[in-house]
């Protein structure tokens, strides 16, 4: 990565011509806010077209989630003008935004978990009305109306909370279309979903926009970006930098036009090592989830491991640090045959895991960095009497939070909750890298994390590689695995069905080999 | 859910159906136990007293239902029955003004609690447990423990249109209205939605403020009528004759399948609650086990409602994975 060589051209938004006869559904213009002296939103403007397909796209922090607040209602700008249907407004309610057609899918999609599915749908003829019978006949008619208009079939008298996340997203944007959507704004829509499950998200947002339904796509996932949205509007620090038509892109100048860096994208050259390995896996078999998982992998390697959800390569991951024991096989630390039967075991032979939902199942949110630091050495930390030694505390917060990951904050006893995604993952690694690990299993470690702190994360992982920690990277982003591994295994149906070389095989061909 | 599933194994899975099966098996364990358990006067009794307890529970289902709990409602129920005594017994009334008075009196009481929850933001176990020591405190302290002996011959006088007892007739009524608030109106299905999701309802927008009043009021009004029946039954208004029975009501709630996150749980699972704690103390008292069992009883109970509620959590969540891989 270097710094702003060859930066890109800033762009004036609005210089781009709105072709004739297309007006705008929506234009926001010169759009401010300040939070106390801090400025959100400086002088942005957003136009969207009825019937297109546009992607909001920036870092974290960037003033999205500000710009959506505005466009919904949350939030009053300090200058700027909203124009709609004409009309000049100088901010909008959330009732007058909803009235002109303006819905908002959260990335929690704030769905009832204990009504049905076509309660969900209709829930708006409970709120308009309150004191009223309500007539569960007229709502399923409403719910499978609007099924039908999207071309999908959802279980109407299903909970929701029983449904796959995928399908839920479905029956976010029904309940969207129900209340007579013009806009439909989807934050983050994909973060959660598999590849499949995405193509058919991508499917229904075509659907909206032949109904002449526009659509504003926010997502950190760039390859979703360059497929589906018409033009994107680029956000960096609170501006926005331009407004470009997606076929005048690529996905490398794309994330150039985000970050400001200019990204280097090459493969890592094969590794060689002549040190025993750190791990060995052997005929490891679990019934039901994958079988006959063979490799190795040694000090300093990053070996990348890869699949469609479902693989089985969760599971995998969840045996070598002793949460799900495997029926046959063997595991091998350093040489010698292991047996997990729990987690602690596995801590004890020196193997982190840093799951894939940092957020749950990593960190104790409300707790501070120090504390989440040192919560998986304690037992190190503790003196004579078991009480925690406090210098040593101190010791190992200083080293791993301030020194080798360098997490951005003042104080290490702030609530971890405070920081950003990225600031968030460095802590859980932290958190792993206190207890001195000879393997370290990364599982999705950029999800939800935007293109500039990935970059990040990726320093940090060569940088324990380099040191002699063994990797084993999981990820289902092809090209993540491609140019983060010295070698790719890929996982089908349970099994390895491939090793590959990064210097031989291309994003494509390990695309097709992740989903054949 | 596979078509193969039988009918009645579907059946089973609700939570109802497990309790009214308990139900039946206690049933059937007391009357073979004890002759004296099926006969139609001790079933009528037992009716009749635990009517009060259905009629509070109703109330506290609907907060639990929105995704709060209510510990005040007994204190209400006490300090509304005090009041409304008071009115009839110094300006005389009849049962039109004395339901009325005890509706008014219990929900404002509990709108309260709403109020309180709503502005401080604050949790609304902590909020009602305050609210309950210091509506009880008031009235100890105002009463000075005085019971009131002397209500009018029409309060006290029995009611029993064809035998049906007239704490039953109210527990009934209340009970249908509530099912019908909860499962027909659009406020009640705005209640599950709060407690399903409070943000969506937020985003959706349901008036939070409305509806938090609504259920917390809703909650002090059926206290308000309880502490009447009450009154009505035992001819006396004896300020801490309720205290304590909270926490059996909230015990029968959960047992009949409200969850205390919120967002679910029916009018019809609340009464086999009930009907299952009645049983079991009835019966106990019947075959002459000391009373004092019956906290052991209730808790053993409870336990083992709340672990085969999770182990069924479970195995269902290791059937949808399985069928995931």
């Amino acid at each position: 990565m270097t710094e702003e060589s060859n930066s890109p051209q800033r762009q004036e938004a609005g210089t781009l011509p709105t072709p004739k006869g297309e007006t705008p559904f929506i234009e926001m213009r010169g759009i401010s806010k300040r939070f106390g002296g801090v400025r959100a939103l400086e002088g942005v403007n957003l136009s969207i077209r009825s019937a297109e397909i546009h992607s909001l796209a920036g870092e974290n922090g960037c003033g999205k989630s500000t710009l959506i607040k505005v466009l919904s209602g949350v939030h009053v700008p300090d200058e700027g003008q909203i124009i709609l249907e004409g009309k000049a407004h100088s901010h909008l309610t959330p009732a007058a935004s909803q009235r002109f057609g303006v819905q908002i899918i959260y990335q929690d999609l704030s769905l009832f978990p204990n009504l049905t599915v076509a309660e969900n749908i209709a829930f708006r003829h409970h709120v308009e009305t309150p004191v009223r019978v309500a007539n569960q006949q007229v709502m399923r008619k409403q719910a499978q109306a609007v099924m039908d208009r999207l071309k999908v079939s959802l279980p109407l008298d299903e909970l929701v909370g029983t449904l796959p996340i995928a399908t839920r997203q479905l029956v976010a944007i029904c309940r969207a279309l129900a209340a007579e959507a013009r806009l439909v704004v989807m934050d983050e829509p994909t973060a959660s979903l598999s590849h499949q499950e995405v193509e058919g998200l991508l499917a229904v947002v075509h659907e909206l926009k032949r109904q002449n339904i526009a659509n504003l796509f926010v997502s950190h996932r760039l390859d979703e970006v360059m497929d589906i949205a018409e033009r994107v509007t680029v956000m960096r620090d609170g501006r926005n930098f331009g407004t470009y038509p997606v076929s005048e892109l690529d996905r490398r100048r794309l994330g150039e036009l985000i970050t400001g860096h200019v990204f280097e994208s090459s493969v890592k050259a094969p590794f060689s090592s002549k040190d025993a390995p750190a791990l060995e896996v052997r005929g490891l078999t679990c019934t039901g989830q994958y079988a006959d998982i063979n490799f190795e992998l040694r000090p300093g390697e990053i070996l990348g491991l890869t699949g469609r959800m479902g693989s089985g390569r969760t599971e995998l991951a969840l045996s070598l640090f002793g949460m799900n024991p495997p029926d046959s096989g063997e595991i091998r630390v350093k040489g010698k045959p292991v047996h997990f039967h729990n987690n602690r075991d596995a801590i004890r032979q020196g193997i982190a895991y840093v799951s894939e939902d940092r957020l749950s199942l990593g960190l104790v949110m409300p707790q501070t960095i120090a504390d989440n630091t040192v919560i998986s050495v304690l037992d190190k930390l503790t003196g004579p009497l078991g009480l925690i030694n406090g210098a040593r505390r101190a010791e190992t917060i200083e080293r791993w939070i301030f020194q080798e990951l360098r997490v951005k904050t003042k104080t290490a006893e702030r609530p971890v909750q405070q920081l950003s995604g990225g600031n968030q993952q460095r802590v859980v690694l932290a958190k792993w890298l206190a207890t001195d690990p000879r393997v370290l299993i990364l599982d999705s470690p950029t999800v939800g994390v935007d293109i500039g702190a990935k970059a990040g994360i990726f320093q940090v992982v060569d940088m324990l590689a380099g040191r002699g920690l063994a990797i084993l990277l999981i990820s289902d982003e092809a090209d993540e695995i491609l140019h983060q591994s010295h070698r790719i295994l890929v996982m089908r149906y349970g099994r390895i069905v491939g090793t590959y070389d990064p210097t031989r095989i291309s994003e494509k061909e390990l695309r097709e080999a992740i989903y054949a | 859910m596979p078509n193969n599933t039988s009918f009645l194994k579907r059946a089973f899975r609700r939570h109802e159906v497990q309790i009214a099966a308990i139900v039946v098996l206690m049933a059937v364990f007391f009357s073979v136990m004890s002759p004296g358990f099926l006969s139609a006067g001790n079933l009528t009794t037992l009716l009749e007293s635990y009517s009060v307890m259905a009629i509070m529970a109703a109330g506290l289902l609907v907060v639990l239902i929105s995704g709060g709990i209510d510990i005040s409602f007994a204190a209400i129920a006490a300090v509304t029955q005090y009041l409304v005594a008071t009115i009839l017994v110094q300006m005389g009334g009849n049962w039109v003004v004395a339901f009325a008075l005890a509706a008014v009196f219990g929900c404002v009481l509990g709108a309260v609690n709403a109020l309180l929850i709503y502005y401080l933001q604050a949790l609304s176990v902590i909020v009602t447990i305050s609210t309950m020591t210091f509506y009880f405190a008031i009235l100890m302290f105002v009463t000075d423990g005085k019971s009131i002996y002397d209500l009018p011959d029409w309060f006290t006088a029995s009611i029993s249109p064809f035998g049906i007892p007239f704490p039953v007739i109210v527990a009934a009524i209340v009970l249908i209205a509530t099912a019908f608030l909860l499962n027909r109106l659009s406020i009640g299905r705005q209640i599950y939605g709060l407690g399903g999701n409070l943000e969506g309802a937020k985003r959706m927008g349901s008036n939070i403020l409305g509806l938090q009043c609504f259920v917390y009021g809703y909650s002090g009004l059926t206290a308000g009528i309880a502490g009447l029946v009450q009154a009505h039954r035992v001819e006396e208004v004896v300020p801490n004759a309720l205290i304590g029975r909270e926490l059996d009501v909230l015990a029968a709630v959960v047992l009949g399948g409200a969850s205390l996150q919120g967002g679910i749980g029916t009018v019809s699972g609340a009464i086999l609650g009930i009907v299952l704690l009645a049983i079991v103390q009835n019966g106990l008292t019947l075959l002459g086990v000391s009373s004092y069992s019956f906290g052991f009883v209730t808790g053993l109970i409870i336990l083992i409602s709340v672990s085969a509620t999770a182990i069924a959590a479970k195995r269902q969540q290791k059937r949808t994975t399985g069928n995931a891989a």
